[in-house]
């Protein structure tokens, strides 16, 4: 018999209040990590997007959203022509409306841009990607009903479509991928792109890029692609919406877990008066109490991971989300999630604990 | 040697309004076994609670073993290595089996499992509950109940034994056996036990019958 088995004894004998206060907390757990993890695998879909076999991106300085930053097409050759450079792709974020579809994400870009070289080709040909002709990803021909040959209405204007590819990324596959000067035409930005995605040449440091930019290019930010993903608000706006979220979730948890160790230390008063006359210290108490918090959370945390695991799983498989969700969980994630429910399971059990420990054995022992 | 000294103890509760203890004083020596007698609310209980440290006093001084039961530390280590406490009431968990329930002392005190065990069978023995060990409190009749809380108060081999009414609620034969067996246990090991009783005739195998009134000692029968 050890504290352990006292503890375990004291949960199962009240199942379904176990049941209850592991149930707040993998619920919990399960809400943070499926959040987090669409989440973060949206972000990460809008960074492969971004990363097209380059490293850094350039962009127009202090803009909000990308969708507002208007580079200069030409400062794409002037990257190209400077021998730190191995290519440079502009490329143009657009939102576009057709008959029955109000948002298509279209990406007005050059015939030699990597997405047409990646997707694979299942009509048409790059060949045909030029004037007012499109490539549709696979999923957008579908809903658009369109295939190689034949015409579509975007915004205000009629396409041909050049071809059908099918893309990884589930925004690609989605979207409609113009040829940039019909693009700009289209969304009155003639002469522009949004961003810039830079290769570096080899034997060449992203520094070289960076100080280039810098020196010559005062109102253009160039960053490497990891730092980008760091340092881009509407990202960082989406990971801390997805803790804060999920935090919030863990509070709702850790109310139930404060609940069912109320009831649990306010259940059994004489037991913990016993307990003490028997030579429990008050710390010795308090552990007890903690420790079954804890256990309670443990199993929830189990049981969060597996819920959050099926509801991730589950929605990958439905066809209407293929390519759109691509979570990301990774370690860091899962025991982030771990360690808020243990601090949860600690918060959670501060009052009962503090209650049972400064409980005065002679009157709990009177008590009825 | 002295085992318990009570000097000049007042206790009240509500806030004063209640006053139980009005300048109570006792001493009890080593191996002595005294009966606490009295009326219900004269404060036999409570002299106990004091004397164990569960209450604290108002004024006054109580010592066992040579230690002011003062610091909660005190208290604490008194309760796990010497003092065992029989209440009216069995006071055992019902989910525990009698033998988990007997070893709680034991994880209080951090003692080793096996000399826990050992203990238990050879306290269980004594007791005639051994058969009874692995059932749970609520599947035990009343007498075993009791004989169950006796075993646990002595797991730690205490060297002073507090009774609050130990066979209030049994029938008259569980009553004398369960009151034999404690008299053979104390007695046995040299132990001290003091036992608040309404029952005379308990009271009478007593060493002393202390008699308490109102809050105070109003002195010793023969």
């Amino acid at each position: 018999m050890t504290l352990w088995r006292m503890i375990l004894t004291n949960l199962r004998r009240h199942r379904v209040r176990t049941a209850i206060g592991a149930t707040g907390i993998a619920l919990g757990v399960a809400t943070m990590l499926s959040v987090v993890g669409l989440l973060g695998g949206a972000v990460k879909m809008f960074e492969q997007i971004l990363r097209n076999d380059s490293q850094m991106v350039v962009f127009e300085k202090n803009v909000s959203d990308l969708f507002f930053s208007n580079v200069p097409v030409g400062l794409a050759a002037e990257l190209e022509a400077q021998p730190c450079v191995k290519a440079a792709q502009p490329v143009l974020f657009a939102v576009i409306a057709s008959p029955g579809r109000s948002i298509i994400t279209c990406f007005g870009i050059q015939a030699s841009d990597g997405r047409l070289r990646r997707g694979k080709w299942l009509q048409g040909s790059v060949a045909e990607f030029k004037g007012d002709a499109v490539v549709l990803g696979e999923r957008a021909a579908g809903f658009l009903n369109a295939k190689a040959g034949g015409t579509i209405a975007l915004g205000q204007g009629t396409y041909g479509v050049a071809g059908v590819v099918r893309m990884e990324n589930g925004f690609e596959n989605g979207g409609v991928f113009m040829p940039l000067p019909a693009c700009q035409k289209a969304f009155h930005k003639e002469g522009l792109c949004s961003v810039i995605t830079v290769a570096i040449a080899d034997g060449h440091r992203l520094a070289e890029v960076r100080d280039w930019i810098g020196t010559n290019r005062e109102h253009f930010s160039a960053m490497d692609n990891d730092e980008f993903s760091r340092s881009y608000a509407q990202f960082q706006i989406i990971k801390v919406t997805a803790w804060v979220v999920g935090g919030c979730a863990f509070l709702l948890g850790g109310l139930s877990v404060t609940n069912t160790m109320i009831l649990s230390v306010f259940g059994r008063i004489k037991e913990l008066a016993i307990a003490r006359v028997c030579g429990f210290s008050r710390g010795q108490v308090a552990r007890m109490i903690f420790g079954e918090s804890l256990l309670i959370c443990a199993i929830g945390t189990l049981s969060g991971w597996a819920l959050s695991w099926a509801v991730l799983y589950g929605l990958r498989a439905i066809p209407q989300f293929q390519g759109y969700i691509e979570p990301s969980l990774g370690w860091a994630e899962v025991a982030s999630a771990t360690g808020l429910s243990a601090l949860t399971a600690l918060l959670g059990a501060m009052y009962p604990a503090w209650y049972a420990a400064r409980l005065n054995p002679a009157q709990a022992l009177r008590f009825e | 040697m002295t085992q318990v000294m009570v000097r000049d103890v007042w206790k009240s509760f509500d806030g004063g309004r209640i006053e139980v203890l009005k300048g109570v004083s006792l001493e009890v020596a080593q191996g002595e076994v005294v009966a606490l007698c009295g009326t219900s609310g004269c404060g036999k209980s409570t002299l106990l609670n004091v004397i164990s440290g569960l209450e604290e006093v108002d004024r006054g001084m109580v010592r066992v073993a040579g230690r002011d039961v003062v610091e909660e530390s005190t208290r604490v280590d008194l309760l796990r290595h010497h003092i065992g406490y029989v209440f009216q009431l069995h006071h055992l968990m019902p989910d525990l089996t009698l033998a988990e329930n007997c070893l709680v002392p034991i994880i209080a005190a951090g003692g080793h499992r096996n000399e826990g065990l050992a203990r238990l069978h050879e306290l269980a023995e004594a007791t005639g509950v051994t058969h009874r060990l692995g059932q749970r409190v609520r599947e035990l009749s009343g007498g075993e109940r009791q004989r169950g809380a006796l075993v646990r108060s002595l797991m730690n081999d205490p060297e002073l034994l507090l009774c609050d009414e130990p066979t209030g609620a049994l029938d008259e034969r569980n009553r004398e056996n369960v009151f034999d067996l404690l008299l053979e246990l104390v007695r046995s090991r040299g132990r001290t036990m003091i036992m608040a009783t309404h029952d005379s005739e308990l009271a009478g195998r007593c060493d002393r019958r202390v008699r308490m009134r109102d809050g105070t000692i109003e002195g010793e029968m023969n």
